[in-house]
């Protein structure tokens, strides 16, 4: 009989340590899903972030790199141009690529390192327990803007759009953005995923994919909430779709 | 066959003995006194098809260190004093999660900005972990062009076969200075010794997956892992504490001096000598492991030291943990990139001798 669904191969068959509703186990399973696709399970390496996905190691089930907090692009730089015919997949948090590691990010991308980004935007410091991150929304609360992130006054800034940053840089071939807030956003999430990781496995140029992401715990909320701001107060900030696609030949399909 | 000596500088004698122990990548961020050794890897590392990467910082240049050492290549940063704080972060992770990579500071003064020429003023921060946590790493110092290369060849080779960084501590005069130089074979990249922890290749090597990690929240088993360490440094500092020593037998008192000023050490040392006076010299090459077992016998015959450096007095505490009250010390530093002169030192031994 032939299974039509199941556990991804690239993903142990163990229960997770991510709170009820956090969008990091759906992205890990996305991730699973089109390693097994493109049968390079065996060929993949990702480098788990200093963040809640620092478990990421213990879940897939491929080879890992565990760098510094934010600098996963450079330690990815350095294992995709020992290793070209892998499939490097550098996860990160927010706070991890848009805060400590943004130096980092901007020059790999900028270098057109072929290797894949999977930037998790959950909009807060989930691991260190809910502080503003740089992509936390104007008049969002976190424990560091008890009064909700106030750019002007407080001077707490605005709040970042890493892709349509990284879009303006010559080494960056294709960043999209999706959400893991209900199916159709998987599905579609899981679409620029694999367009992504085909995009490295031929060698073209930066890729990332940013993916909006339930953190209910440090957003104070119900995962049923959380899905619900996420679509409400998220979305329209941050849009969805390829916000950069310059890929030669196939994936532009 | 040996090679013809040639005339090198120091910075580039480290570039071109690092890419004949087979390093294969290189990533580094320009700052004097060692920007010769990043532009050489620049040229040579590409005309030998080898990666080369100018980083956006020294942070980056480290962790991407970090990454390509990750999959087993023979891997290398270089810096100078400001620069090196910067990789502190990263050594500290590759201590922690067992990797071996090559780091050379080309020691220049500080604090802070300090100056761009020469000084020994990391000491502390190489031998002493300069990151967080409880670790050590070796630390190679060079006085020569020649034994510049060497040591770097020869720190790549530590490396890998202790799993750790190893760090080769020149100052700005080694690595500025020209000087003859014999340079080591190249090696043949397939036979270089093969690590099983890497990651990469998983599924035509049919192993089970590797995680290159430092990460443990158990304090039992990070406990556990750190003694482990503390063990192969136990290990390392029994058998490779390695130190060159000079008209020992003869003398009372012994000037202890590494790198540049070992060799103004050696210069004072012929001074007395010319005037009937006779001083030892105990040049230690690996600051860590210290030489201490010999410092320590030495203190245990009576003599007492002169302790010669770059610097307000670092390594003396070494000589000090050594001594352990047994003998005599004495220190003279100068500091800010100051290069203490022959007589300077001379005049000290003979205030200490009362001659
Ligand atoms: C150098 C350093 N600074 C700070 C921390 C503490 N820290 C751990 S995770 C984290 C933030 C992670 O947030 P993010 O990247 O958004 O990931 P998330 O947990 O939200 O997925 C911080 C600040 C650290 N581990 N290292
Ligand atoms: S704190 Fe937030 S990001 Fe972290 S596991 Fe929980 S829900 Fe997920
Ligand atoms: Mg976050």
């Amino acid at each position: 009989m032939e299974l039509l669904y199941g556990h991804p191969k690239s993903l142990k068959p163990i229960q997770t340590k991510y709170c009820p509703g956090c969008g990091h186990g759906v992205i890990h399973r996305l991730i699973a899903e089109v390693i097994d696709e493109l049968g390079i399970q065996g060929k993949a390496i990702i480098t788990n972030p200093v963040g809640c996905s620092i478990w990421a190691d213990l879940y897939f089930d491929f080879d890992s790199v565990q760098p510094p907090h934010g600098r996963t692009p450079a330690a990815s730089t350095g294992i995709k141009r020992m290793l070209p015919d892998h499939l490097v997949v550098c996860y990160q948090g927010d706070g991890d690529l848009a805060a400590i590691g943004t130096a980092e990010i901007i020059h790999a991308a900028n270098r057109g390192e072929k290797f894949t980004t999977i930037f998790v935007n959950n909009a807060i410091y989930g691991m260190t327990g809910g502080q503003m991150a740089p992509t936390t929304l104007i008049g969002q609360k976190a424990t560091t803007a008890p009064y909700g992130r106030d750019p002007i006054d407080a001077g707490m800034g605005y709040p970042i759009q890493v892709c349509e940053l990284l879009a303006t840089l010559g080494g960056t071939k294709y960043l999209a953005r999706g959400a893991v807030n209900n199916a159709v956003n998987v599905k579609k999430t899981k679409q620029y995923i694999k367009k992504a990781f085909e995009a490295q496995l031929r060698g073209e140029g930066f890729t990332m994919v940013e993916i909006l992401s339930q953190c209910p715990t440090n957003w104070g909320m119900q995962p049923k909430e959380s899905v619900e701001w996420l679509e409400q107060n998220m979305i329209p900030f941050y849009k969805l779709g390829e916000i950069k696609n310059t890929l030669d030949g196939e994936a532009q399909k | 066959m040996a090679e013809e000596k040639r005339l090198m500088k120091g910075n580039d004698a480290i570039g071109e003995a690092a890419i004949r122990a087979g390093c294969t990548a290189y990533f580094g961020y320009p700052i004097t006194p060692q920007n010769e050794l990043t532009a050489y890897m620049a040229k040579n590392m590409i005309d030998n098809k080898r990666t080369f990467i100018q980083a956006e910082s020294e942070v980056a240049a480290i962790n991407m260190v970090y990454g390509a050492a990750a999959t087993g290549a023979r891997a290398m940063t270089s810096s100078s004093s400001p620069g090196i704080s910067l990789k502190q972060e990263g050594i500290s992770y590759a201590c922690g999660a067992d990797l071996p990579l090559v780091v050379v500071n080309v020691m220049r003064s500080g604090p802070g900005l300090g100056g761009i020429v020469p000084s020994q003023a990391d000491y502390f921060q190489s031998t002493r972990g300069g990151g967080h946590g409880d670790y050590y790493h070796f630390v190679l110092a060079p006085k020569s062009v020649q034994e510049a290369a060497d040591l770097t060849y020869e720190a790549f080779d530590l490396a890998d076969e202790w799993r750790m960084p190893a760090m080769v501590l020149a100052d700005g005069l080694i690595g500025q200075m020209m000087e003859g130089v014999v340079l080591p074979e190249k090696r043949d990249l397939s036979k270089l010794p093969k690590k099983p922890w890497a990651v990469g290749h998983q599924g035509e090597l049919k192993r089970p997956i590797n995680h290159v990690t430092s990460i443990n929240l158990v304090p039992q088993e990070l406990e556990a892992t750190v003694k482990a360490r503390f063990e192969r440094y136990a290990k390392i500092k029994a058998s490779l504490q390695r130190f060159e020593e000079l008209n020992i037998d003869k003398s009372d008192l012994v000037l202890v001096a590494y790198g540049t000023a070992s060799r103004i050490a050696l210069g004072a040392l012929e001074l007395a000598k010319a005037d009937g006076i006779n001083v030892g010299l105990l040049r230690p090459i690996t600051l860590w492991p210290y030489p201490e077992k010999r410092v320590s016998e030495l203190a245990q015959q009576g003599k007492r030291f002169l302790v010669v450096e770059m610097s307000m007095g670092q390594m003396v505490e070494d000589v000090r943990l050594a001594v352990n009250g047994r003998a005599q010390i004495d220190f003279y530093g100068r500091t800010g990139g100051m290069i203490p002169t022959e007589d300077e030192v001379y005049a000290e031994i003979r205030r200490i001798l009362k001659k």
